[in-house]
């Protein structure tokens, strides 16, 4: 099958790349370009452990094709710490036990950090919706969602 | 299985396109290259379309135009259609939502399907490069259409006039066990002088209510007054059976959701 050509912005890097036609972009993030942060839990577009945020809006990779990204700006969240210091979002997670086996980490990130971009203070509610399309089998959700209640605090302590 | 994706600049070229054996259109992707991922391999090659109309929302004079590749976020926060925010937000969470569109949600099978109940309510039109149909002459033809539609037109009913409500397990995302609207128009002396309701669930695709909608003519919004109509509910209904629910036990919920509805 012939190759296409695509070339979009990763975590503030250019990246180009030939994958086959109809390459799924999560296929082609984490085994072509070996950005293994979104992960494939049901590629049926269910538990939003593949979300990445394309061109400021949480998509699931796992159902994006890879040609439809092409000169898109992607973030995933190995592209979240700074030279080794996680991101505020990241440290709530481990300081709240919000991560257990860590497998749908990186997409409840990806969804929490979309939702703290727009809504810097959210209610709980807007907490909970935004991180509705993603599936969690460990925590119980308490903890994630107390995760980014303490971001939000933070924010607003910070913006105060 | 590998999916060939072609991108054509208009809708024409789309369309031509589209004639070959095992194509099939891509809005967001959501169903089809879910599909895909789960082994069909009745699909080979998908095809879409980056003409701008497509993607572009009108609404003037009480008229309302919505792209074909519209999704339902961009619905959801359009500041002219209020009306239909609660029903683009009951579609999925948000990564869902910024990825489904208009035009897929008239192909979706139940128990999706939610935001065409609501087209259905409103009487839409589909377009396509063929010229426009009626929602319901749409839904009903729908396996055998091959043409990319364009976009949807409906009129706005007056503040108020539009109703919907979505029953699911999973709060606050989860999928239909029914979904229902309603565009019902009062005379001055409160009784209904016009009724369309539509139901989701409750076949394989949306439909109307359409003993329903008559028993509830020349009636008032009261419990007695809406007891005929939703005695009527489940008339004709043929509900689907899958793991949120039997066709039995939607067909028992459906006049406690309509009544809720029209009570509302
Ligand atoms: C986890 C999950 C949750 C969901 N929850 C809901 C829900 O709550 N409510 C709901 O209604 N749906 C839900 N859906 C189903 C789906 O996301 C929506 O129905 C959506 O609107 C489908 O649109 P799409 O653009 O993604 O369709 P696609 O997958 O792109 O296409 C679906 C079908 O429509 C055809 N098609 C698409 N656009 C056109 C066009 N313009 N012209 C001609 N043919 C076209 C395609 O060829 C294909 O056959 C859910 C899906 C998933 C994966
Ligand atoms: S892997 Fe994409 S939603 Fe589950
Ligand atoms: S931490 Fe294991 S799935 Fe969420």
């Amino acid at each position: 099958m012939a190759k296409v050509p695509v070339q979009f912005t990763l975590n503030g890097s250019e990246k180009a790349e030939f994958v086959d036609s109809g390459t799924t972009l999560l296929h082609a993030l984490r085994d072509k370009i070996g950005d293994t942060s979104p992960k494939g839990g049901c590629h049926q577009g269910s538990c939003g452990a593949c979300s990445v945020i394309i061109d400021g809006e949480l998509r699931l990779s796992c159902l994006t094709l890879a040609e439809t990204c092409d000169g898109a700006v992607i973030s995933t969240t190995s592209g979240l710490s700074d030279s080794g210091v996680l991101h505020p979002l990241q440290r709530a997670f481990l300081d709240t036990f919000a991560t257990q086996c860590g497998f749908c980490t990186p997409g409840m990130i990806m969804a929490a950090k979309v939702l703290l971009d727009h809504t810097p203070n959210p209610s709980r509610d807007e907490v909970v919706e935004a991180l509705s399309g993603n599936i969690c089998r460990c925590t119980g959700y308490e903890p994630i969602i107390q995760a980014v209640l303490t971001v939000a605090r933070s924010n607003s302590q910070n913006a105060a | 299985m590998a999916l060939a994706l072609q991108t054509f600049a208009t809708v024409k070229d789309a369309n031509a396109a589209l004639k070959a054996a095992g194509t099939r259109y891509l809005g967001g992707g959501t169903l089809v290259v879910r599909a895909a991922n789960e082994g069909d391999v009745s699909v080979s090659g998908l095809i879409r379309s980056t003409e701008p109309s497509l993607s572009t929302i009108a609404v003037a004079g009480g008229k309302v135009r919505i792209g074909a590749s519209v999704t339902m976020a961009a619905i959801a926060r359009h500041p002219d259609l209020g009306t239909l925010a609660k029903t683009a937000r009951a579609v999925g969470g948000p990564a869902i939502r910024n990825m489904a569109t208009v035009g897929g949600n008239l192909f979706a099978p139940a128990p999706y399907g939610d935001f065409a109940v609501a087209l259905l309510a409103l009487d839409a039109t589909v377009s396509t490069d063929d010229g426009e149909t009626p929602i319901e002459t749409f839904l009903a033809k729908r396996d055998g259409s091959r043409a990319i539609v364009t976009s949807v037109g409906f009129t706005l009913p007056p503040q108020g006039g539009f109703r919907f409500l979505k029953v699911s397990r999973v709060k606050p995302k989860g999928v239909s066990v029914l979904s229902i609207a309603t565009v019902l128009q009062q005379a001055p002396d409160g009784t209904v002088s016009s009724a369309r309701i539509a139901l989701g669930c409750m076949a394989d695709r949306p439909v109307r209510a359409s003993a329903a909608e008559k028993a509830l003519l020349g009636r008032m919004l009261t419990a007695d007054g809406i007891a005929p109509a939703l005695a009527a509910a489940s008339d004709g209904t043929s509900p689907i059976t899958d793991p949120i629910a039997s066709a039995w036990y939607r067909n028992e919920v459906l006049p406690v959701h309509l009544g809720r509805l029209l009570l509302a």
